[in-house]
């Protein structure tokens, strides 16, 4: 689901004087970057390497960023809303253990896999209920929950990891339904029901508004403090969805699942071009950040290059990402 | 200018065009500034006055023309060499380090040292400019407890301290009262009489013309006009400003509304926290009624009681005569009620969103089906404000953060007119807006009164609130402190009452 804003913010240039042929291509390069980016780098990598261009590898690819992709596409949200949330990967981690708990106790990979991502929104509402009713703000409220939500993880196995044996458990993980994974359908219709979300409803409306804006928001009449709320559990509803995938693949529930994923998160989101000051980004934009990055360690692994190579390309694009975007905020 | 032929030229632009992104800011600009002259810079938010100000003084840098300093051409032109060459710019945003104290902000960037460890002379330092200039402020004082208007004169040291030949002053006014306005004023003169130049850059027309030698007016990033101040006038200068004659800027004033009408709006005994005491006032349909005072009167905080952003400790508030208690922003959405408030930047407009969305914004139930968005609706009801309050270009798409002042408060104003308020609440309504949507945004007040909505308002400028107002309240320590009636009032008879026995008639920015 693209977003109409990224056309608008094209023509705005144009507002009170035209622009000239040139205005206009360093617009589009820069609005489009990350997408430029990975079809680039797509292409490079398919001439590189003979494994890349290929179904499996591509089907692969999707299926492994797909917890850290319905993430970051709710981590839009928040960012957009002007906030931070760094608790996912510990959210992550509690809906983990408690995924293959709950299969366990009560016998239903349905039941248990289903109630996961209730786990998740319940956590995430817990964020929003601390960054607004205790006014701190959401980087430090959520780091600290981090830490609590992390400690529960840890507290209910003990340290250890739950195994599940029911063979049902991986079919969301695992298997293929008409050739494509099912995680694969799952980040679809997550992603259309989180566009749909933000683009053509009041709520997300006002996302963008009280992110660009929270006090002109409030004299609207818009209750800020219940969109942050929601916006914070539809994160962490998010990160139970993404940590019922990741349960799936490996059959096991455990405690130090997901651990740096809010922050790969950040960074993928970030990398596609939503500001980190509020009120402006694309879902679009974030997948692109995660599978450019996605794209990025895959070159490296098929081309068997050291990958401390990897974080240190990575970083770097990521820099460039940002400076560009500092530079266009100067520049204005 | 062939009269000023023997008057030594300090710093010449010639040619000097900027453009930022697809903004033409300076086209084709060329200004000679002499030694020894205060010269003025007129011209409407965005006729390029700051910039080609910062151009002069190196935080910006041109993209085609040339500089002369002491007829040397400088190829290379930025804040550090402009001081160097003793040009040294005053900015709107003071930029000093409010954790430092006085004599260390003065001597800032320029201190005595020996290979980097700091002399130990900053107190004779500071002593020699005191005596020169003697504005008598402490040095040891921490910055951050001083007042705007001694800020400044810290930030004119620091200018002095450079030895600053030529003296840029971008709105040095604005945050300062009528009495620091006239000090200021006298320090110009000084520096004036020392010999320096001094580019004052101000929106204040009276000030323009009381003391500046020249005066430079600028429209649409190009000087349509320099010459003697003692030759303009303000309506000479405003029609320069606006490329046209001025006609009567504020509209007839409609009928006054009859007493028996129940109040739209009706406050009594009203008590706030934030320092509002025992207001009454009542606001029929059609009738604007005007609330004069100065910055800091209590005037925005009964504002914010009334659309329920701030509590009430005492008192009621009345909408067409029924207690309106459970107040809230959103309450007052829904009751028909609008807020411009005094801020559109901070508390107004969602400045990296479009036209259209910051309009519908308090109004999206009403153009939703469930909570989706009807857009078609939604741009349909934008395009047609947008018109209404004549934004140009008319284009709803664009961020508001591109269109210039005036049409950033005329966005704000479509934004609450959506609704089709019977209740608006305009607090400031013109702050900050060149005279062109001034008139435009007066029209709008009056037009609205014409078709019945009951309005608040809430102005600095003393003229508008007499023009435009049925009945005018005198706010002073956060409670109403007299009535007058505008029709037989001049702006005189105002600052008098608001004064009251304070005793100081002075006039009033």
């Amino acid at each position: 689901m693209a977003d109409m804003n990224q056309g608008e913010s094209l023509r705005a240039y144009s507002n009170e004087r035209e622009l000239t042929g040139g205005d206009r291509v360093i617009t589009f390069l820069r609005e489009y970057a990350v997408l430029i980016l990975l079809v680039a780098l797509f292409i490079a990598l398919s001439f590189a390497s003979d494994s890349f261009f290929s179904l499996a590898n591509i089907l692969n690819i999707l299926n492994q960023q797909t917890p850290l992709a319905i993430i970051a596409v709710a981590g839009t949200m928040v960012i957009i809303a002007g906030g931070f949330d760094l608790s996912t990967g510990a959210i992550f981690a509690v809906a983990n253990v408690l995924a293959a708990w709950m299969t366990v106790h009560f016998g239903s990979v349905t039941l248990g896999l289903a109630l996961t991502p209730l786990i998740g929104l319940i956590l995430g509402s817990i964020n929003g209920l601390i960054v607004t009713r205790l006014k701190i703000h959401s980087f430090l409220a959520t780091l600290a929950s981090s830490l609590a939500y992390r400690a529960i993880a840890v507290l209910i196995t003990g340290g250890a990891l739950i195994s599940v044996a029911d063979p049902h458990f991986a079919t969301l993980g695992r298997e293929k339904f008409l050739g494509v994974f099912w995680s694969i359908y799952v980040l679809a219709a997550f992603v259309l029901v989180a566009g749909f979300l933000l683009n053509r409803t009041t709520y997300g409306r006002y996302v963008f508004a009280i992110g660009g804006n929270p006090e002109a928001a409030e004299l609207s009449g818009i209750s800020v403090d219940r969109v942050r709320v929601m916006v914070f559990g539809f994160s962490g509803l998010a990160a139970g969805l993404a940590s019922a995938i990741a349960v799936s693949r490996v059959a096991s529930g455990q405690p130090l699942a997901g651990t740096g994923i809010e922050l790969q998160a950040i960074a993928a989101i970030i990398l596609g071009g939503t500001s980190i000051y509020g009120g402006v980004g694309a879902i679009w934009r974030s997948l692109g950040g995660v599978y450019l990055i996605a794209l990025i360690g895959n070159g490296f692994n098929l081309m068997n290059v050291n990958p401390l190579f990897k974080d240190l390309v990575t970083g770097v694009i990521i820099l460039l990402a940002v400076a560009i975007s500092a530079s266009e905020r100067k520049r204005r | 200018m062939t009269a000023e032929n023997s008057t030594s030229t300090l710093l010449r632009v010639e040619h000097v065009s900027k453009r930022f992104g697809a903004t033409q800011a300076l086209h084709q600009v060329s200004l000679e500034l002499h030694e020894g002259e205060i010269h003025g810079f007129a011209g409407e938010n965005g006729a390029g006055k700051s910039t080609l100000a910062k151009i002069i003084s190196g935080l910006y840098q041109q993209d085609s023309g040339e500089i002369y300093v002491d007829g040397d051409r400088v190829t290379k032109w930025d804040t550090a060499r402009a001081q160097h060459r003793g040009v040294v710019l005053i900015a709107q945003e003071l930029s000093l380090v409010p954790e430092m104290s006085v004599a260390q902000n003065v001597f800032l960037g320029i201190e005595s040292n020996r290979l980097g460890v700091l002399s130990d002379d900053l107190q004779e330092r500071y002593q020699l400019l005191e005596e020169s200039i003697g504005f008598g402020l402490d040095p040891q004082k921490r910055l951050g407890s001083l007042s705007i208007a001694e800020r400044q004169k810290v930030e004119i040291m620091r200018a002095l301290a450079r030895d600053a030949r030529i003296i840029i002053m971008d709105e040095p006014t604005s945050s300062l009262t009528a009495d620091e306005v006239d000090k200021l004023h006298t320090i110009i003169q000084k520096l004036k009489s020392q010999g320096r130049t001094i580019i004052y850059v101000t929106h204040f027309l009276e000030s323009l013309l009381e003391i500046c030698d020249r005066v430079t007016v600028m429209r649409d990033g190009q000087i349509v006009k320099t010459s003697d101040a003692s030759n303009e006038t303000k309506v000479s200068i405003v029609e320069y400003m606006l490329g046209r004659s001025l006609s009567h800027t504020f509209p007839e004033r409609s009928a006054g509304v009859e007493a028996s009408v129940t109040p739209k709006l009706e406050l009594r005994n009203v008590s706030t926290q934030t320092g509002v005491r025992n207001v009454s006032l009542t606001v029929r349909p059609g009738e604007i009624v005007g609330l004069a005072g100065l910055v800091g009167s209590g005037r925005t905080e009964i504002a914010r009681a009334i659309f329920g952003v701030d509590p009430v400790i005492e008192g009621e508030i009345f909408i067409d005569g029924k207690p309106y208690d459970h107040r809230s922003p959103r309450q007052s959405v829904e009751q028909g009620i609008a807020l411009i408030p005094e801020d559109r930047r901070a508390q107004g407009l969602v400045m990296v969103r479009s036209v259209r969305e910051n309009i519908s914004l308090p109004h999206l139930q009403s153009i939703s089906v469930g909570k989706v968005l009807r857009r078609r609706v939604e741009t349909k009801r934008a395009k047609e404000l947008v018109n209404n309050v004549s934004i140009t270009p008319p284009r709803i798409a664009a961020n508001v953060s591109d269109f210039s002042g005036g049409n950033q408060q005329k966005v704000l104003f479509a934004k609450w007119l959506m609704g089709n308020p019977s209740l608006i609440i305009l607090d400031e309504p013109t702050r900050g807006v060149d005279i062109g949507a001034k008139v435009t945004i007066y029209e709008i007040i009056a037009e609205l009164a014409r078709r019945g909505a009951a309005i608040l308002l809430i102005s600095s400028e003393h003229t508008e609130v007499l023009e435009l107002s049925h009945r005018v309240h005198l706010v002073r320590n956060g409670t109403i402190a007299g009535e007058l009636d505008p029709r037989v009032s001049s702006v005189d008879d105002l600052l008098f009452k608001l004064f009251g026995l304070e005793n100081e008639l002075s006039e009033g920015r």
